[in-house]
């Protein structure tokens, strides 16, 4: 049986990185006695992969990992079994099954939301208003929007209009948050701060990496139709 | 959640945040408490987090209401470097707060190669380096640990010291730490009343002078009312005492990252190179039905995925099989995986490891420590040619083809003829392989890793006497076992590691060191020297200097002869092994004859007078 449990991931838990969070599942699993599926061989592991690996230093609200599992609790028992035995820092907030055919979360992620916001001790170099008039005129307005993306082997000019689902901003004038979705997968994976330094640079500004606080809200797949829907919502809760 | 000691900046720039920032599951937090304790493992998290003995000590303290015990390990240079420039306070993992305002500092010291960060964290707490350089407000500092069994190159630096097995007097020092604190006494007047617990060794209260040949003259207390004796303390009660149902687990990956499960302590072989095998006697298990119930809770509280037994000798627990039969059933139903410790090779082990290993993976583990017979006699290791070669035999009819062995050189009386046994009993063995298995079954050709390290005199040991050689003789017996390899019909199978030099004769000026020895080890530090037991921190040249600026001749601790009636630094300790045994052993090695063990027959070593354990074995 596959299921898919989703998770809530801040505090200082956000130091910790994408394989050690998949250690901490699979120790957590056995503590709180979820019947999961092993391998075979002398070091059986886990049956477990998770949808798409968060950076260190981000939070999130959106982490999915899939697992298999010969026999079930209900999703509600499970949650409470899991959520018993988690270190602050960590919540599981949806346990559910998925048909016996659904694809991996890893083969089919295709967006997430981002939150980004200014931590503690810095500030917005502008306000809110301002910003949301900056982000208006430099990229929803604007047909393309080109940046020089980087990768260890080369540098190519990527339009990232198409890849940017939504941006906008909020927020107090302080304190403005900015929401950005964007692809992600395998093929055209964008990074939210990405986006907005490319902002900043287009207003002549330095991006500060440590100034931002990067948040991620939810994780989608594409349905038969082509929309985007939360990666939890393609299970069904058990009872 | 608390707010973290280190600011995201900092975290995000240094290597693994994740053994800064506490959280761990199982980890304790309290609001607050009347004392304050932080347990210090002078070493990177993932070496100090998988030390047994702190986690027993921070469950027995946070048991205790009135106690709160964190965790503090060595911060690695990269952020050594940013707290010393930002004169950030080192803190405690769990409540992340400055252990400069702790009541205690508690030290584990369990290799000589980190004494260097014992100042390290001394320095990044903002603590006085020096105890006599502290005051009232300061916190105590304690060390404890099998290196405090020879606690004077360090001594300087340390308040006290706790010589033994930590499960005995700590309530006892705190309580009275507690009574005196409310009496509004002072440091000295604690330290002074805590002096007369058995077990706690206060340095500034003896004093040490000196013969014009440098050895000790005498070593007395200044004071009447304190002993002269430091008693060590052993848990007699091994199944009832205190041990971790809920240890904590880490998020990243320790050395061991593992359920560990204590089955005895001490050992009946008495090998005279081995101190942990004199200073843990006498040897005591623990029940096995105690066992089974902790590897149960243990594996609920962890989620582990591995569970390894932990003892000098395994094969010489009693209800060994009954406890590995209950695990491999237990583990079977979890999916946790055994790993076994080096056990004896017979048909029993051989059994167990065929069906919790792959035995395509996994080698075979000898550990003769010397090459012939003569030299195995006389460092009392009682592994005869015949068990090495019945036991290979037996595996590689069981399909092993991987055998590693372990040797020491520069053992007492070894001659060229012991070094170049060492690549012969190799030949041998790997000759037995291809008479054993008929060509159609060779998976392979056989692997035999020969690994030398040399050998360095400890203190209660019966080889405390024995003299060391310059780091060139070292490496030159190497040479001869390297060379002689390459002679070997086999010499395609085999393959030769040893070790090096140097860290060798410094780990053997500290381990027989005096107190005068503590000033090269500030002096190291002084200049930037710290991680010696990192191979790439190591700086030899850096300690060279330092014994020469502070006018200490290393070869006096190394190369001198030491008479038999020589008052050695650590004499003060009485660890219940008599001096008068350590010397009967010292001359029964060389007339190359062996001891039998604990079970055949008692040596009278002086640990019967701990009224237990094997010493008293069927005789109730």
């Amino acid at each position: 049986m596959k299921i898919r449990i989703k998770f809530r991931k801040w505090g200082v838990m956000k130091f910790i990185g994408h394989l050690d969070m998949m250690r901490y599942f699979q120790k957590a699993m056995r503590r709180a006695h979820i019947d999961i599926c092993y391998s075979e061989g002398f070091s059986p592991h886990q049956i477990m992969s998770f949808a798409a690996p968060l950076g260190v230093g981000i939070t999130s609200d959106g982490e999915y990992l899939d697992i298999e599992v010969n026999a079930s609790e209900s999703s509600e028992a499970s949650m409470k079994a899991l959520n018993a035995t988690m270190v602050d820092g960590v919540m599981v907030t949806s346990y559910v099954r998925l048909p016996d055919d659904a694809k991996t979360a890893m083969s089919i992620v295709a967006a997430a939301d981002y939150r980004l916001s200014y931590k503690e001790g810095y500030e917005s170099p502008y306000t809110t208003s301002q910003w949301k008039e900056i982000v208006q005129k430099h990229f929803t307005e604007q047909p393309k929007f080109l940046i020089v993306k980087k990768t260890k082997k080369s540098e190519r000019e990527v339009d990232l209009k198409p890849l940017v689902y939504q941006f906008f901003v909020e927020g107090d004038e302080n304190a403005p948050q900015f929401h950005i979705s964007v692809s992600t997968g395998s093929v055209d994976n964008i990074k939210p701060e990405l986006v907005l330094s490319s902002v900043y640079e287009k207003c002549g500004l330095v991006y500060e990496d440590a100034a931002i606080q990067i948040h991620r809200e939810e994780v989608y797949a594409r349905d038969e139709n082509g929309a985007l829907i939360p990666l939890c919502d393609m299970g069904e809760i058990i009872y | 959640m608390r707010k973290l000691a280190l600011t995201d900046e900092i975290l995000m720039q240094i290597e693994k945040p994740a053994r800064y920032i506490g959280n761990e599951l199982n980890s304790v937090v309290k609001d607050t408490s009347q004392i304050r304790f932080a347990m210090c493992f002078p070493d990177v998290y993932e070496i100090g987090m998988s030390h047994l003995g702190i986690q027993i000590l921070y469950d027995m303290f946070n048991k205790r209401e009135d106690t709160w015990c964190e965790r503090v390990y060595s911060p690695w240079p990269d952020l050594h470097k940013i707290m010393k420039e930002q004169n950030i306070p080192l803190f405690g993992l769990e409540s992340q707060e400055p252990i400069k305002t702790f009541d205690f500092i508690g030290i584990t010291l369990q290799y000589e190669m980190c004494y260097t960060n014992v100042l390290q964290l001394l320095d990044l707490a903002q603590i006085p380096l020096l105890a006599k350089d502290r005051s009232d407000g300061d916190p105590i500092v304690m060390g404890g640990g099998p290196c405090s069994y020879n606690p004077e190159p360090i001594a300087p630096f340390f308040d006290c010291f706790y010589i033994g097995e930590g499960e005995i007097q700590f309530d006892a020092f705190l309580t009275l730490y507690k009574r005196m604190r409310a009496e509004g006494r002072s440091r000295a007047e604690f330290l002074h009343e805590a002096a007369k617990i058995e077990g706690i060794y206060v340095p500034s209260l003896y004093e040490v002078t000196y013969k014009e040949n440098g050895t000790i003259d005498a070593f007395l207390p200044i004071y009447d009312d304190i002993p002269a004796k430091i008693k060590k303390q052993v848990e007699m009660d091994m199944t009832g005492t205190v041990y971790p149902e809920k240890p904590v687990v880490p998020f990243i990956k320790a050395t061991q990252d593992r359920i560990v499960l204590e089955i005895q302590r001490g050992c009946i072989r008495g090998c005279r190179f081995c101190q942990a095998g004199m200073i843990y006697r006498p040897n005591r298990e623990k029940g096995v039905e105690r066992l089974k119930e902790l590897a149960k809770k243990m594996i609920d509280s962890t989620g582990h995925e591995e569970i390894s037994l932990s003892s000098l000798s395994s094969s010489d627990y009693s209800e060994l099989e009954e406890l590995i039969n209950f695990l491999m059933e237990e583990c079977e139903k979890r999916k946790i995986n055994i790993s076994l410790p080096s056990l004896r090779i017979d048909a029993f082990s051989l059994d167990i490891m065929q069906k919790v290993q792959d035995i395509k993976k996994s080698s075979l583990t000898f550990a003769p420590e010397a090459g012939s017979q003569r030299l195995r006699n006389v460092i009392n290791k009682g592994l005869t040619i015949e068990d090495i070669l019945g036991g290979a035999k037996q595996a590689f009819v069981g399909g092993w083809n991987k055998v590693k062995l372990y040797f020491m050189l520069g053992l007492p009386t070894e001659t060229e003829e012991d070094m170049r046994a060492i690549p012969e009993l190799a030949n041998e063995i790997a000759a037995l392989y291809y008479e054993t298995v008929p060509k159609e079954q060779r998976n392979g050709k056989c692997q035999i890793t020969i690994s030398t390290s040399f050998f360095v005199p400890k203190p209660f040991t019966p080889f405390q006497w024995a003299t060391m050689l310059d780091p060139g003789d070292y490496l030159g017996r190497a040479k001869i076992v390297n060379d002689h390899v390459k002679e070997q019909l086999n010499h395609k199978s085999i393959r030769y590691n040893w070790h090096e030099a140097d860290v060798t004769v410094l780990e053997g000026v500290l381990a027989r060191g005096d107190r005068k020895v503590a000033d090269a080890i500030l002096y190291v530090y002084e200049h930037g020297g710290f991680f010696d037991a990192w191979h790439e921190y190591f700086n030899f040249e850096l300690w060279q200097e330092a014994f020469e600026a502070c006018g200490i001749d290393m070869d006096f601790y190394t190369k001198r002869e030491r008479t038999e009636d020589e008052i050695f630094p650590w004499d003060f300790i009485d660890c219940g092994v008599t001096k008068e045994f350590l010397l009967r052993e010292w001359r029964t090695a060389h007339t190359e004859t062996v001891t039998p063990n604990c079970r055949m027959r008692c040596a009278g070593c002086g640990a019967r007078e701990f009224e237990g354990g094997v010493c008293f074995e069927d005789k109730n």
